[in-house]
């Protein structure tokens, strides 16, 4: 280990024993604590060529007001984990509860930003139309709606297109409706699908800017799902980093670098580099197939 | 800190790998289909591939595919290019309607048919232009549209809303699909005999083919709507707490639209050639009953004339069905360029 004096680890040697067996799991809190709760969600596909076991045990939890970010090599089940916690996929075993409530249905404190916004948002609606929409179902009064969306569009630096169609705008722009929608719902938890994957470097940049700066201004705890580890450890309070399928929880990192953060001088810092030279470690590990669940079987 | 097996050889770690890629392959295709609500397989579970409006077409969205994929250029050049383009072929469209018309002319000018049941373009024009101050040829023309509005009406109506129904539950689908697919090639007019045993000679008759014929136009198109859904737009509103009627109205309905006017507009040719149809055939008042009067009593040019008329009615009905399309559907991929 490169970094012994400064170990970012959290669960370190925390086996527990788990349905699965003995297993790392992520960092805990005690009942009634954390927000966001996840135990011992597993995920079986059942498909005509066999069961597809996406997501064998994660247990970790969320406390209020954290950004927190997923990274794992891909096909980690990642997208398997977020709908499960987002409600839209019903778990195979285990349970994700929010401020103690177990979720079976999308919750109401719960947005979501997907990956593909050019799917997520409706091109037969104007960006305004958009962003209110979900307000809109809710049967908020007009006045309350209409300063909710003003506020979101400025947050996210697009008060001047309200009346573009989305499509009318660039890909980063268009991720960006999709926060603004997110914002002016005014969730508890943000949940974030590698929402960048798609635009830019230059506009990722600023997107992970203007994520920072929106958790920051609105309090919201953030799970921020991602492949990029550059991107987890810039933007993230806390890293968890998942095995390759079926996945479980491979470590679990506090980023300990200072809250105000900017792409100059952060990315160039000693500890930055540190900490992503850590993650970077333990995806090859998962890459290459190591699993943390084997490993400790056989210790 | 990795314990990894002595006895794995260089070529064991690449089976590994590649069953590795495998399952993150499967995984992936699981994760970004549609969830739980459509599994694997769905888009082609009950709707034969080969009734789609184009099989070639690619499988995915035709409300999302211009968002996401394909290219478009923008700006000045491509208006430049684009007006040209409209005078090039609005020039030959002129071009072919003159030849044909020429063609026409001279046939019975050169003695190649007979004029007298084939009288020149130039006649039959002329005829047309003073039927249009003849209050018979307008009550016809009033008939015919009256059939056709109505039939319009009725089979848009029932097929929208029993293709939202039908479309949203795979049971009723999968119920459904095998008597469909033996109803819809069942030609209208081979229930000429039943319409006039049931209805007579009334506009009912009329009405029964052309509600039967339009009908399976809208159905099929509505049906083929409904399953285009996005499921990531689909997901984006539970996750944003729309309830199953918000669903419909807002994503659901949005989506099928661009498939139900293309049906409309189908629907409305149909409807127009059953309704001229059961006219000749059946006698019902209308344009069509004019023709076979015409026929039988000698008056070949008038003939011609009402003929000529079907078609203009025809074209009129297309250009209306189009701009309205337009209109509705102008954040659609396919009419974005012509709008912009």
């Amino acid at each position: 280990m490169t970094t012994q004096e400064h170990n970012p680890v959290i669960n370190q040697g925390s086996t527990v024993d788990t349905p699965d067996g003995l297993l790392p799991v992520g960092h805990t809190l005690p009942e009634g604590e954390a927000l966001l709760s996840v135990r011992n969600l597993k995920k079986v596909y059942y498909t005509d060529g066999g069961d597809i076991e996406a997501v064998r045990n994660l247990t970790f939890d969320l406390p209020k007001g954290e950004l927190t970010c997923l990274v794992g090599p891909s096909g980690s089940g990642k997208t398997t984990l977020l709908k499960a916690i987002s409600g839209l996929l019903e778990p195979t075993a285990g349970e994700v509860k929010l401020a103690g409530k177990l979720v079976t249905d999308p919750p109401k404190s719960m947005a979501v930003v997907f990956q593909e916004y050019g799917r997520s948002l409706y091109p037969w609606m104007r960006v305004r139309e958009n962003v209110e929409l979900p307000l809109k179902v809710q049967r908020m009064d007009k006045a309350r709606r209409d300063q909710l969306v003003d506020e979101a569009l400025e947050a996210v630096g697009l008060d001047h297109v309200p009346r573009s169609y989305p499509w009318q705008l660039s890909g980063g722009m268009q991720q960006r409706v999709a926060i603004a929608r997110a914002v002016a719902y005014q969730p508890e938890v943000l949940l974030m699908d590698e929402p960048f994957a798609a635009v830019d470097a230059q506009t990722r940049a600023d997107l992970e800017d203007l994520v920072r700066s929106v958790w920051q201004k609105l309090g919201v705890t953030v799970l921020f799902v991602t492949h990029d580890i550059d991107e987890s450890v810039y933007l993230g309070e806390r890293v968890i980093i998942l095995s390759s399928s079926p996945t479980v929880i491979q470590q679990d990192i506090k980023i300990d670098l200072p809250t105000e953060r900017d792409q100059l001088t952060t990315r160039s810092s000693q500890r930055f580099s540190e900490l992503r030279h850590h993650v970077y470690e333990q995806i090859q590990l998962a890459k290459e197939g190591f699993r943390p669940d084997a490993a400790k079987a056989q210790a | 800190m990795t314990q990894r097996d002595p006895s794995h050889g260089p070529a064991r770690q690449d089976t590994e790998a590649v069953e590795r890629e495998r399952q993150s392959r499967d995984l992936h295709r699981l994760e970004t289909g549609s969830g739980e609500d459509f599994p694997a397989g769905y888009r082609t579970a009950s709707l034969d591939e080969s009734t789609r409006p184009d099989p070639g077409a690619p499988a995915v969205s035709t409300a999302q595919r211009g968002v996401t994929g394909r290219k478009t250029s923008t700006g000045q050049a491509r208006a430049v290019r684009q007006r040209r383009r409209t005078w090039a072929n609005r020039f030959l469209g002129l071009l072919g309607i003159l030849l044909f018309l020429g063609v026409w002319e001279l046939l019975p000018l050169l003695g190649i048919v007979d004029g007298r049941f084939m009288p020149p373009a130039s006649t039959a024009i002329m005829d047309l232009v003073e039927k249009f101050g003849d209050q018979i040829f307008w009550v016809a023309v009033w008939d015919t549209m009256r059939a056709w509005f109505i039939g319009m009406v009725i089979s848009v109506v029932s097929a929208a809303v029993l293709g939202f129904i039908v479309g949203s539950s795979s049971f009723l689908r999968k119920f459904t699909n095998s008597t469909v697919e033996f109803l819809r090639p069942v030609p209208s007019v081979a229930l000429i005999p039943l319409a006039v045993l049931i209805f007579g000679v009334g506009i009912e008759s009329a009405l029964l083919l052309i509600v039967y014929a339009s009908f399976w136009q809208v159905f099929i198109q509505v049906l083929y709507g409904v399953a285009d859904v996005d499921s990531v737009a689909m997901d984006s509103a539970k996750s944003y707490g729309l309830g199953p009627l918000n669903r419909i109205r807002y994503v659901i309905f949005p989506t099928a639209l661009p498939y139900l006017m293309t049906g409309i507009r189908l629907a409305a040719a149909v409807a127009l050639i059953l309704a001229i149809t059961a006219q000749l055939i059946i006698g019902t008042p209308g344009l069509g009953a004019e023709i076979a009067r015409a026929q039988s009593g000698g008056a070949y040019v008038s003939m011609y004339s009402l003929v000529l008329a079907t078609g203009l009615l025809g074209v009129v009905i297309n250009m209306v069905m189009r701009a309205i399309e337009r209109r509705i559907l102008s954040w659609h991929t396919s009419v974005r360029s012509e709008v912009n």
